[in-house]
């Protein structure tokens, strides 16, 4: 398979609003990316099988009526629920940025790939704000997304609903779980590499146990609150007038990585 | 509630009795609707006497005269459109519209404000433009303001802060539109009259832009349902804001939903790439009745509508309330019959509604039915000719002002002070509520330099993927200089626009102007207005910077008096390379630091005044030729690479310019200020606080001084200091005056404006 074969759905609902450079970023790297409506699917007009892999963007996914990114996450889990899961249990790999992390923890795919099984949330942040803000990330295990990722990256938050949290009282279990099989995959940390602690502005949301990204077990899910399509290239860092190397950033790396797996599982 | 004039009725009644009959409900409200002062301008266009001149056309013979004399061939459209158009690269133009929403927001902050930025954003819609940016500047009475001072009804500055910077960031953010430039400033003459001005820039594609309706195409309304929300906002809005305006006009303020409006963007993207329609314009001001009105009359030709079609929220709607309804997320597309199938099918399947609600037609009359029976049937000829055009006195006299007289006193004190004034200190905390870079193009944030946190001249976006070129994106606001002088208020917030945008690295820059007046019919708030238009004329014309697109918000008058006459120039330039662009941060230590520009003695309205608690009389003046030179030097240095950190010099001046380069670059510097080009005998602390215009600071590395200073020749400039270690020092004539660590001094900016 030449990387031109590999296809991605970035898959978009009412509200979704980073599907365009999402589709840039996939495309800039050889692959073909499509932006698709969910109700094409929902209407059988189209059908995940024709896809590689699936992306599910930043927005505001239906507004995020009830909670962000419910809406979508029942349309997938219900409508779409047999498809889904065959898409996953394949282990085509599935990217969710912001409200697709959102989506894909309130639809069960996050974190153990069970479509229906939610198990945590993503609440309002600390701050009772919406953060827009670069945060640094500290890669605390190796996915096919994040491969290439260095061991400290930058990225741009950009949410009101950002706040990992775990069901009251099984914190430390589920905390302890995700661990074992290295489902943690990101965590805010400081300019060195420093683990965040939960401080502001560092960890920007107040996420527990400072997660910015969780994989599903096997790592062919990622969700992740920073947008790694705005750290595509060096000229979207907000600091990069200051030192001349232009090229590409470390957002790179999560859209390569998830390319590369295809290849390499596909044969 | 019709808010005309007795001339303007006694038109209406002559019109009736040639016709020999009543008027209408419906028929009533469009006129109120089609002549206000919101939808018409009758001030901008009318007749105005003013010290023995007769000015025929304001707009006209000022700001729209620039443009004509000037007639670049990047102009696409200006003045015609719902925003002004400039070409950008190839096919691609930019379009670039500002708005006011400032009653709805007194009375309603976050659903005001929230729906300003949904209305502007339509504006670009309404040229078949793509949104991508907005801009917004917003005016408060000051945070502290004592509450039991506050008459009855008005809220507190505080409140209408908060939920006005929230009802932006909810409708950009909602609509994955990065709000990426702004301002906001704070004077009690915004209490009772706060400012939301709302700007969105756009992409629009040169060969799908049409506009070719004609009789036959269909009126198709798409987007929201119509409902009570919002009726009589243009009335409420050329109106002035009395007590007890909530009751009055609790139904002007509309309701948004920026989703809805995402999905009619995608919907009318699509209509616009398979040129399905022939023209398209938005439901704002005046609802369906200014809408269909306007694009009748433009397309030369005559509308018939039927009421009873339009998709309405709840039942029970009279005809003229469905006719004039401002609800929210609404648009007007002439699409011709052959091509509604195909439109319908593209709304239906963004999940948008869309009603053939009637269609242009050859007789030049607008005739609107509800079910069988005609509710209105009006000439469009006396619609659009029929209002008499009026007059007004205008007249200025310089208010009774004088220099304060004061010793200096210690001057790192009045800095730290200065920087957390809240005109300058820090918007961070605003800043991050905004996402400003949804959708990858913000290659120039409003935050920048060492830590993301100093405060940017302008922003630069790349528009698109496969090109280098950007445009730049700035303002420049200056009403305390209004209270000595709109002519140089005006004239200084041209400079400061233009500067903000030259510092990053744009050129070829075009403005908008939005005024925000009192009362108009008053004649010394009149002649303020022809000051500060006559300006624009005078300034613009100079800088070859032409006018494209403007608005003016008159009437802006509550119990606590007129607001401060305001205006607002928004600059868009063009960055031929982003990879060119320059922040303002000091980039290293051990860089040369030049001043261009002349420093003079001229603090009248100046934050250093302010602070000392006087306005003085010595208003910052503008020297276009001498501006232009180092203009036009400043831009040949960038382009040529020498310019490692650029940052323009306004409220604070000197001094507070190079404490926000050190602390946002985390570098120190020293200055000697008998360096600056400054006239002569010029006092220290002046010459530190001084806000004279056309000025800039430029961070230079040694090796290539030689080469920046022979293109600055001809130019007003000099070498005063050297970056270094992690103090601001100033010294004058060797003497120091002042030494303070930079993180001090940041975190005293960072003090001054929290949300």
């Amino acid at each position: 398979m030449k990387p031109g074969e590999v296809r991605i759905l970035v898959l978009r609902s009412a509200g979704t609003n980073c599907d365009a450079e999402t589709a840039s970023a996939i495309a800039e790297l050889g692959a073909c990316a499509e932006v698709v409506h969910v109700n094409r699917f929902i209407r059988g007009r189209r059908s995940l099988e024709e896809f590689h892999g699936m992306v599910l963007p930043g927005g505001f996914s239906y507004g995020d009526r009830i909670r962000s990114g419910a809406v979508l996450a029942k349309l997938l889990s219900h409508r779409l629920r047999r498809e889904l899961q065959r898409f996953v249990d394949e282990g085509r790999p599935i990217l969710g940025i912001c409200n697709g992390f959102q989506v894909l923890v309130e639809s069960g795919l996050l974190p153990f790939g069970e479509v229906g099984q939610v198990k945590l949330a993503l609440a309002k942040n600390a701050s009772a704000r919406f953060e827009a803000r670069w945060v640094y990330l500290l890669k605390c295990s190796a996915t096919p997304f994040t491969g290439k990722l260095p061991r400290v990256s930058r990225m741009p938050v950009a949410n009101a609903e950002g706040r990992v949290v775990f069901p009251p009282g099984e914190e430390q279990s589920l905390l302890e779980e995700l661990e074992e099989s290295s489902q943690i995959v990101l965590r805010y940390c400081t300019r060195e590499g420093e683990p965040a602690r939960g401080e502001y502005p560092a960890n920007p949301c107040g996420s527990f146990a400072d997660i910015a990204g969780l994989a599903s077990p096997e790592g062919t899910i990622l969700g992740m609150m920073p947008h790694p399509e705005r750290a595509f290239y060096r000229y979207m860092y907000p600091d990069w007038t200051r030192d001349s190397a232009l090229g590409m950033g470390d957002g790179c790396a999560i859209f390569e990585g998830m390319l590369e797996h295809i290849l390499k599982s596909q044969g | 509630m019709l808010a005309l004039s007795l001339e303007e009725m006694r038109a209406i009644q002559r019109y009736y009795r040639s016709i020999n009959r009543e008027p209408t409900d419906v028929e009533l409200e469009t006129f109120a609707q089609t002549w206000s002062e919101h939808c018409v301008h009758k001030t901008f266009k009318g007749i105005i006497t003013y010290d023995g001149e007769e000015i025929d056309g304001l707009l006209k013979s000022t700001i729209a005269r620039v443009t004509r004399e000037l007639s670049p061939e990047w102009c696409f459209s200006v003045f015609e459109d719902n925003a002004g158009i400039v070409d950008f690269e190839g096919d691609y133009a930019i379009a670039f519209k500002v708005e006011t929403h400032n009653h709805p927001s007194a009375i309603e902050p976050f659903g005001g404000a929230a729906t300003g930025v949904g209305g502007v954003i339509r504006d670009i819609l309404g040229v078949w433009g793509e949104p991508i940016a907005n801009t917004d500047v917003l005016c408060f009475g000051e945070l502290d303001y004592p509450y039991e001072k506050l008459p009855r009804d008005m809220k507190h500055p505080r409140f209408i802060f908060t939920y006005v910077v929230a009802g932006i960031g909810s409708y950009g953010n909602n609509m994955g539109i990065p709000t990426v430039n702004g301002a906001i400033y704070f004077d009690s003459g915004y209490v009772g009259n706060p400012l939301v001005y709302c700007g969105t820039v756009g992409i629009v594609k040169k060969s799908r832009y049409r506009r070719e309706a004609k009789p036959g195409d269909v009126l198709l309304l798409v987007g929201g349902r119509t409902g009570r929300d919002g009726i009589h906002g243009v009335t409420f809005a050329s109106a002035e804001l009395e007590e007890g305006a909530e009751e009055t006009f609790g139904t002007a303020v509309q309701i948004g939903d920026p989703i809805e409006e995402e999905k009619i963007k995608r919907a009318i993207l699509k209509v616009r790439e398979a040129e399905l329609g022939s023209a398209i314009t938005d439901l704002g001001g005046g609802g369906l009745s200014s809408a269909v009105g306007e694009q009748a009359h433009r397309f030369g030709c005559g509308a018939r509508v039927h009421l009873e079609r339009v998709p309405l929220k709840y039942a029970g709607m009279k005809p003229w309330e469905i006719w004039i309804s401002e609800s929210q997320e609404r648009m007007l597309l002439l699409v011709p019959p052959s091509k509604l199938e195909r439109v319908l099918e593209i709304f239906e399947e963004e999940e948008v509604e869309a009603t053939a609600i009637g269609e242009l037609i050859p007789e030049r009359r607008l005739e609107v039915y509800y079910g069988d029976e005609r509710v209105a049937d009006l000439s469009m000829e006396f619609l659009f000719h029929g209002l008499p055009r009026v007059r007004r006195a205008a007249s200025w006299s310089p208010p009774e002002l004088s220099e304060p007289r004061f010793e200096a006193g210690n001057l790192g004190e009045d800095l730290h002070r200065l920087l957390a004034m809240p005109n300058i200190a820090s918007k961070e905390s605003v800043i991050r509520t905004y996402d400003h870079e949804v959708k990858a193009m913000t290659v120039l944030k409003p935050l920048q330099g060492e830590a993301c946190d100093g405060p940017g001249d302008a922003a630069v976006l790349k528009p698109l993927r496969e090109s280098w070129r950007g445009i730049a994106i700035s303002n420049g606001l200056n009403p305390l200089y209004g209270k000595i002088d709109p002519y140089w208020m005006a004239a200084s917030a041209i400079d400061e626009a233009v500067r903000n945008n030259l510092a990053v690295g744009g050129r070829r820059i075009a403005l908008l102007d939005n005024f925000c007046w009192g009362n108009p019919e008053k004649p010394e708030n009149l002649g303020g207005l022809v000051r500060a238009a006559k300006a624009c004329y005078d300034i613009a014309l100079a800088y070859e910077t032409p006018f494209i697109s403007g608005k003016d918000s008159l009437y802006n008058e509550s119990p606590l008096g007129a607001v401060t006459p305001t205006l607002l120039i928004s600059a868009l330039g063009i960055v031929p390379d982003i990879r060119r662009a320059v922040s303002m941060d000091f980039k290293r230590k051990g860089s040369f630091i030049y001043i261009l520009g002349e420093t003079r003695p001229e603090l009248g309205g100046s934050h250093y005044y302010k602070l000392k608690g006087f306005l003085g009389r010595s208003v910052p003046k503008v020297e276009p030729s001498r501006a232009k030179r180092t203009f036009a030097a400043l831009t040949r240095a960038i382009d040529s690479g020498l310019v490692l950190a650029c940052h323009d010099l306004s409220e604070g001046g000197l001094g507070v310019a190079l404490a926000e380069m050190c602390f946002s670059g985390n570098v120190g510097a020293r200055v000697e200020l008998s360096l600056v080009p400054a006239s002569r005998e010029m006092r220290a602390d002046f010459i530190l606080f001084s806000e004279s215009n056309s000025r800039f600071l430029v961070e230079v590395l040694p090796e290539k001084a030689q080469e920046f200073e022979a293109l600055m020749q001809g130019t007003s400039f000099a070498r005063i200091g050297e970056t270094l270690g992690r103090e601001l020092v100033v010294t004058h004539d060797g003497r120091e005056l002042l030494r303070e660590h930079i993180a001090e001094l940041k975190r005293s900016w960072q003090s001054g404006v929290v949300l």
